[in-house]
């Protein structure tokens, strides 16, 4: 059910309201699932809060965000690979991983562990974070660029 | 129950709005400064951490964010929802991968020191302003 893109498509791509829905639904979902992330790994693991010094929702969503970035942007570059349309994509990068993944919770997180004296947690919390959000992400570029050879 | 649903349309509608704003912005920072370097992620970044350095102070406690409580209504709409969706470290890492396979190692530098280091001084700088006029007024 690949659609080839058209002209007009492509005009109302580079124009503004015709990308931002799926970007809307796709922040919504993901801003969402972000939200009961968090809440379901408080569940698990009581001790993985801010107030016990392990912002443990926040981390696991940047890394999940980041791999699965990584994967689809690797694996669904070209239009009508794996299903890939322009809406699709805008969906899923923008939205649904732009949504999940969050840089404001994490520094807000960071300053805190700073200002309460962690200053161990807070280098782990930062040395952690960027080592293995930029490991996913090229874990999943790597693993969408295997899968998208194969078609 | 019914507590969680009212919470959880109030992120989806943050995230949504948030989500689309990270675009527009994004969209024009990158016509305005062009693509060489991340700038509309790391615009977008810092302009989120000061929305939230400001929001946090008049909004809740920075805890109950994150210990699994229920967030206050204003909480789960502006910070969970629209800031935290307007922000973003997946197109962060996901541009600072391609800046790395690429080679540009100052850019890659830049763009983490960058990042980290304004993200953390807007917080700061946001909250402490708005701590300041509370107490004042």
């Amino acid at each position: 059910m690949a659609r080839r893109e058209t002209s007009v498509g492509k005009a109302r791509r580079t124009g503004q309201g015709a990308t931002l829905m799926p970007v809307a639904l796709g922040g919504a979902l993901g801003a969402c699932t972000r939200y009961l992330l968090g809440l379901t790994m408080i569940w698990l693991w009581p001790q993985g809060t801010l107030a016990a010094g392990l912002p443990a929702g926040t981390f696991a969503a940047n890394v999940i965000g980041s791999f699965v970035i990584g994967f689809v942007a690797a694996s669904m570059i070209r239009d009508g690979r794996l299903g890939a349309t322009p809406a699709r994509r805008q969906f899923l990068i923008a939205g649904f991983c732009g949504g999940f993944t969050t840089f404001s919770i994490f520094s807000l997180e960071l300053l805190h562990l700073i200002e309460t004296g962690a200053f161990v947690m807070a280098g782990a919390y930062l040395g952690a974070s960027l080592a293995c959000w930029l490991l996913a992400v090229a874990l999943g570029a790597w693993l969408g660029r295997a899968i998208a050879s194969r078609f | 129950m019914g507590e969680i649903f009212t919470t959880l349309a109030l992120v989806a509608l943050g995230g949504a709005l948030g989500s689309a704003a990270r675009v527009l912005v994004a969209q024009f920072v990158t016509q305005w400064l062009g693509d060489a370097f991340p700038w509309g992620t790391l615009v977008v970044n810092v302009s989120g951490a000061l929305m939230i350095g400001a929001m946090v102070p008049a909004l809740t406690d920075i805890q109950s964010l994150t210990d699994g409580r229920a967030a206050p209504p204003g909480a789960a709409l502006l910070i969970v929802g629209l800031v935290g969706s307007y922000t973003t470290v997946s197109s962060f890492s996901l541009q600072t991968l391609a800046l790395i396979e690429e080679g540009a190692w100052r850019a890659v530098i830049g763009n983490v020191l960058g990042s980290v280091l304004l993200c953390l001084a807007a917080v700061f700088l946001a909250a402490a302003a708005v701590s300041a006029l509370m107490g004042a007024g």
